[in-house]
């Protein structure tokens, strides 16, 4: 099914709940009819608007009620609404039980929407009539289980009505069948009544089979229904709620009227409850609503929300901006730095005086190791919206804006996407008060040079994740001693380390070269550096200890041997090809996943580098009560939840796969001749350890483990690409609220998803599309320690580290144009959440790392490769012996 | 299948350019544009384009002539204004059946003359259904959100006026175009869908949204996707967009929609943007040049051009749409009705 608002609402076979917002409804709401009745139509689209923000995917409208005009009442409100673009942009659900309303309402929507409801209750005629001026004005339908006799009351009754609307929809009417939303009539439980105890597991069983039976419908209904007989009790009603659908999603229920306020987390509902209302809901035994009722008054009172403590409320108040920005809580700041500026002599002194105090006890703390990143970044979040509440005071006074401590200019090098570590030290420094210039991600040199003298910055950040990025920040030291720059350069970034810097980056530029990889180093090196007393010393010892470094690092690289290319072919790494299992894939060639859903993809998820990102270390799940870094990483695990939570709810992010397997066999020892029925269509080149190692130990290359074309025998790989899109916009949504700590959570877990993805796939690959190991059963703890069969390496990484490979995997897979995922100069990947890489399926393959090659290696691999010998030196580099 | 769907399954199809613009070179004063008959009209009529098909009907033939001449399939028929509604500025409501019925016959006219001489490249009318000068969803008042200075029957009873005439006259299809507001669009096609019912016909209909600005939405707040579905309840022969944009701009947009609809697909953008002179100045070599990348990435079953273009520009495109293949759709099938 497909709606529309301002945007569009997409439903397809794996689609998350659809939730159906409903506070917008005179029938279902007190204040709302109030606000109604007494034309308080600003207030009443605070509600729609609540619902919207809320996570509502469509509103539901209704002006039923004996004491207005509903009509008016549907066409004014509808029309206000179409004036609120971030209410209209969800599509809109016409409710009413009169024809007149409902029309009134299709005639001023531009949008797509949902008619709720029509049914049979008046015959056929009334209906097929309604249904027909319902597709001209084009729209879905909710259609009620009811008809001439009455309404649907239990299962069979359920089939026997949707079956014939179905049909009379389809056949008579030419009702697009996908536009049809049957309500199958949720009823009480518990209710004492005999009658009433299969209420829910009817309702359940006959989704199951409306969905199985009548294709392409969905299946909608109103939740709190179900637990009505336990008003005034919501701890049972919340566990009611969620294991009523926990099992009717399961049985196919795609939308719904839930109210989230109502509503429990299933897997944290407390055993002995669970299974009571379990119990009832699925009417396991005679007396399960005695039992329910009994445990229930122990469940009374156990409301969720404690409330939150607030005694800090009562100190005075540079305490109170103090606590608000070690515990990171903006709820209360604007008020507070208001009474702090109402007492200030000039509105300056708040951020110099209260502001200042309290963000140095977080640098303090931060300093001892008792805050972590994500808090201060929270700290930062409060200082900027105290900031930006004060600056048009100081403004209004002519008065000085806060003088930075320094300038700053961040960049990720040109070629490059990734910016999560870059962002966090821009946010620590920012709020340790230097003015930051993010020229943002791929930044050509140029630009960074001459955006760094337009703005006079005290220092230049760079930032990358790629190997070829290396090369770029090379350059760039290079450019600034060209042009006689004298600020200093930071280096960072997954692929930067203290090596590269001391060997390639130092040597190009006199002045001061400092690798940091490290936000919470950042913040002490920058206040060194542009600490007119000391910088001269610091960067005189800075000098001379990277000299000592490197010297120390090339005589130690010095040490190791390698053997020739010719000698390391000898020793491949054997497997018996005679007796080797070659499985053939049950599909060959290029395979799209369509509807993914991040739903399914958590369980992939593998958080211990989540937390990582934070420099949070420790193993997950262990980081959660670990004594030092416990509270914080299980308060980050709750907001990640929290945020995965609404970006499933809104789809907010989206998955993408593609995938090919195909025949392959390999060719002169180290490449891989990727095959269609026989004829080459790509060949894949790999790369051999050439370290020299003990006897028997062998120098493994990836075309090792596939079986060499002379065998004769035919074997098959596979390569992929996933990624998540819609992370930028998320994070820049975050952004513009001034919250960057968000913006660099919805980063993270776009990461996050992405390898979930990776992960995901490759277990669909080898259980279903390949079906090597359809047997296997392994947990998310097995898959993260990777002890699944067969290896899924990625291109740029330690068993392949040669990026360009990339190229070919983007041609062999179309990927550009199947999954619209691009690659840059530097071969990244964009959007930044992405993975790529190759499938082997021997039960012999495994990871490794490539370790240094020789010049002999590079020379035959640009060869082979048909590149020139310069253009292999520039990719393979890293991984050159020597260099 | 009609002839132009059989057309449609062949090759790209070519829709004329503006009809303005040609206008314009004519410099028709206030006396041209009443002609004999409104020597005495009440009302200023001078820029009513529509009315030139009876007043002035050598004029508007020779343009259609020149755009089949150039390569073009399909013309408008010169009715984009052609509702009671964008008529009660010239209080000329009364005239709107004759308008568009004159005004199709003088296209059918043109176009069976080309049909006639070249049988393997028959010629199509298109009955061009513009957006009026209101909006259903809008509010024109800033101070009363919720006022609307036209409804959705208003709307529905004058297209329904309008496409009974262009179908008496003889138009092969039917153009809604140049839609900036979604609802008047839904009520153009709710009025056809009552006239096919009605006459027990069916009539291929284009429908042309309108992208206003970089914000890649309509101008009531739709995005492309979301426009589109909200008019896939009708069995559309093409979607697609048109003016507004030059060619370049309009790609994205037309990108955006083309993945995720069986329908054809149809572009007619301006000629690029208006200069400080509210002029188009894209040449035909600009705009063919942008255009050729629609057709190198099978965006395009039709092709034409709006506002600023001329016989000029439309003859670079036939050209430049006969070389490439159609983009792959499915016919639309009314559903079952019985």
């Amino acid at each position: 099914m497909r709606l529309s608002g301002l945007e569009p609402l997409v439903l397809n076979e794996n689609s998350n709940f659809i939730n159906v917002g409903e506070r917008t409804n005179v029938a279902g709401s007190r204040m709302f009819l109030r606000l109604i009745k007494e034309e308080r139509f600003d207030e009443a689209l605070d509600v729609a608007r609540h619902q919207v923000d809320g996570g509502a995917q469509i509103i539901d409208i209704n002006m039923d009620d004996g004491l207005i005009d509903g009509k008016e009442s549907m066409v004014r409100f509808l029309n206000l609404i179409a004036a609120e673009p971030d209410i209209s942009r969800v599509p809109i659900m016409i409710d009413s039980s009169k024809w007149e309303i409902i029309e009134a309402g299709l005639k001023v929507v531009q949008g797509k929407c949902v008619v709720n409801s029509i049914s049979l209750k008046e015959g056929e005629d009334k209906f097929i009539w309604e249904a027909k001026q319902i597709k001209r004005y084009g729209a879905a339908v909710v259609i009620m289980a009811f008809d001439e006799v009455g309404q649907a009351d239990n299962y069979e009754r359920r089939l026997e009505i949707c079956k014939r609307s179905y049909d009379i929809l389809v056949n008579k009417v030419g009702f697009p069948s996908e536009d049809i939303i049957f309500d199958l009539n949720i009823f009480p439980v518990a209710t004492g009544m005999d009658e009433h105890r299969r209420n829910a597991i009817d309702f359940i069983e006959a989704t199951r089979w409306v969905r199985q039976n009548l294709p392409n419908v969905s299946v909608s209904g109103g939740v709190s229904n179900v637990s009505f007989s336990f008003r005034g009790n919501d701890g049972v009603r919340e566990a009611m709620h969620s294991v009523f659908l926990y099992y009717a999603i399961q049985a196919g229920m795609n939308m719904g009227i839930v109210n989230p306020a109502l509503l429990e987390v299933y897997d944290n509902i407390p055993k002995d409850l669970l299974e009571r209302v379990e119990d009832v809901i699925l009417d396991r035994r005679e007396d399960a609503t005695e039992r329910l009722l009994d445990f229930a008054e122990t469940v009374k009172g156990s409301k969720k929300e404690a409330g939150a403590d607030l005694s800090w409320r009562e100190n005075p108040v540079q305490d109170r901006i103090t606590h608000a920005l070690v515990k990171g809580i903006d709820a209360f700041i604007i008020e507070d730095v208001e009474v702090a500026r109402l007492e200030a002599e000039k509105p300056i002194d708040v951020i110099e005086g209260h502001l200042m105090i309290g963000m140095n006890v977080v640098g303090d703390l931060f300093g001892a190791g008792k805050m972590f990143l994500p808090q201060v970044v929270k700290s930062a979040r409060v200082m900027k919206k105290a900031v930006g509440y004060l600056n048009p005071f100081i403004e209004a006074e002519k008065g000085d804006l806060q003088e930075p401590v320094g300038k700053v200019l961040m960049a990720t090098v040109k070629g490059d996407v990734h910016d999560i570590g870059k962002n966090i030290v821009s946010v620590v420094l920012a709020c340790n008060n230097y003015e930051i210039v993010d020229l943002g991600v791929m930044v050509p040199p140029e630009r960074i040079i001459s955006e760094a003298k337009l703005h006079n910055v005290d220092a230049i950040g760079l930032s990358g994740l790629i190997t070829p990025s290396l090369d770029e920040m090379v350059y760039l030291a290079k450019e600034m001693e060209r042009q006689n720059f004298s600020i200093p350069l930071l280096i960072g970034g997954a692929t930067t380390s203290k090596a590269h810097t001391a060997v390639k980056i130092d040597t190009q530029y006199k002045n001061a070269v400092v690798h940091v990889n490290d936000a919470s180093r950042a913040v002490t090196v920058v206040g060194d550096l542009l600490n007119k007393k000391t910088v001269n010393e610091y960067v005189v010892n800075l000098k001379k200890d990277y000299d000592e470094f490197r010297t120390k690092f090339l005589k130690r690289g010095k040490e190791k041997s390698y053997i020739s290319i010719n000698e390391a072919r000898k020793r491949k790494f054997k497997i018996d090809w005679e007796t080797s299992e070659i499985l053939k894939p049950k599909e060959l060639g290029i395979q799209v996943l369509k509807q993914l859903s991040l739903k399914e993809l958590e369980p992939f998820i593998d958080w211990s580098p989540f937390f990582r990102s934070w420099d949070l270390h420790g193993k997950y799940p262990d980081i959660l009560t670990d004594d030092v870094v416990g509270e914080q990483a299980t308060i980050m695990f709750k907001e990640a939840q929290k945020m995965i939570e609404e970006i499933i709810a809104k789809q907010l992010l989206k998955p993408r796969a593609v995938f090919g397997l195909f025949e392959a066999n390999t060719i002169h020892h180290d490449d891989i001749s990727v095959q269609k029925k026989g004829k080459e269509i790509a060949i894949f080149r790999t790369l051999r350890q050439q370290l020299s190692k003990r006897e028997g130990i062998p120098n493994i290359a990836l075309a090792d483990f596939i079986a060499p074309k002379e065998t004769g025998k035919t074997d098959y790989m596979g390569a992929f690409c996933v990624a998540i899109f819609g992370a930028q916009e998320l994070a820049d949504s975050y952004r513009k609220k001034e919250d960057d700590y968000n913006a660099i959570m919805a980063q993270a877990i776009a990461d996050r998803f992405a390898e979930a993805l990776a992960e995901y796939l490759h277990k669909q690959v080898r259980t279903k599309h390949w079906g090597y190991a359809a047997d296997e059963t392994l947990s998310n703890d097995d898959l993260i320690k990777e002890s699944y069969k067969g290896i899924r390496p990625a291109p740029g990484y330690p068993a392949c580290p040669d990026h360009l490979e990339k190229e070919t995997i983007w041609s062999l897979l179309e990927v550009e144009k199947i999954i619209g995922v691009t690659l840059t100069e530097s071969m990244a990947m964009w959007p930044a959440a992405a993975v790529s890489g190759y499938y082997f399926a021997n039960p012999e393959a495994k990871y490794f790392g490539l370790g240094k090659i020789t010049d002999d290696q590079v020379t035959d691999y640009a060869v082979r490769k048909g590149i020139t010998k310069e253009k292999a030196r520039k990719w393979l580099h890293p991984t050159i012996a020597d260099e | 299948m009609s002839n132009i769907q059989q057309a449609l399954q062949q090759r790209i199809l070519v829709l004329d350019g503006a009809m303005g613009t040609m206008l314009q070179q004519y410099k028709f004063t206030e006396e041209d544009f009443r002609g004999e008959r409104f020597k005495d009209y009440p009302t200023p009529l001078q820029g009513n384009n529509d009315l030139l098909s009876i007043t002035q009907p050598e004029a508007i033939k020779t343009i259609h002539a020149k755009y089949f001449e150039a390569g073009a399939d399909i013309v408008e028929t010169n009715t984009f204004s052609g509702t009671t509604i964008a008529m009660a500025d010239y209080q000329m409501e009364d005239l709107v059946y004759e308008l568009n019925y004159q005004s199709a016959k003088i296209a059918r006219e043109v176009a069976d003359v080309f049909t006639a001489k070249e049988p393997h490249k028959p010629r199509f009318v298109a009955g061009s259904i513009g957006p009026t000068n209101r909006t259903a969803s809008m509010s024109p008042d800033v101070n009363d959100p919720g006022y609307r200075a036209v409804t959705f029957d208003e709307l529905r009873i004058a297209y329904k006026q309008q496409v009974e005439a262009l179908m008496d006259g003889g138009v092969d299809l039917l153009l809604v175009e140049t839609v900036f507001d979604t609802l008047n669009a839904k009520a153009a096609l709710f009025a056809i869908e009552e006239v096919k019912e009605e006459r027990n016909m069916d009539v291929p209909i284009m429908l042309s949204g309108t992208i206003t600005d970089a914000s890649g939405r309509t101008l009531s707040g739709q995005t492309a996707e979301a426009f589109l579905i909200s008019v896939s309840h009708i069995p559309l022969l093409s979607i697609g967009f048109n003016c507004a944009l030059g060619a370049n701009l309009l790609q994205p947009h037309l990108e955006a929609i083309a993945n995720k609809t069986d329908f054809a697909i149809s572009a007619h953008p301006n000629a690029g943007l208006p200069n400080a002179f509210g002029e188009y100045d894209e040449s035909p070599e600009e705009m063919g040049e942008q255009i050729e990348e629609y057709l190198k990435k099978n965006l395009i079953n039709i092709i034409g051009g709006c506002c600023g273009t001329t016989p000029e520009h439309i003859k670079v495109i036939a050209q430049l749409a006969a070389k490439y293949k159609p983009r792959e759709f499915v016919i639309p099938m009314e559903a079952g009705i019985q």
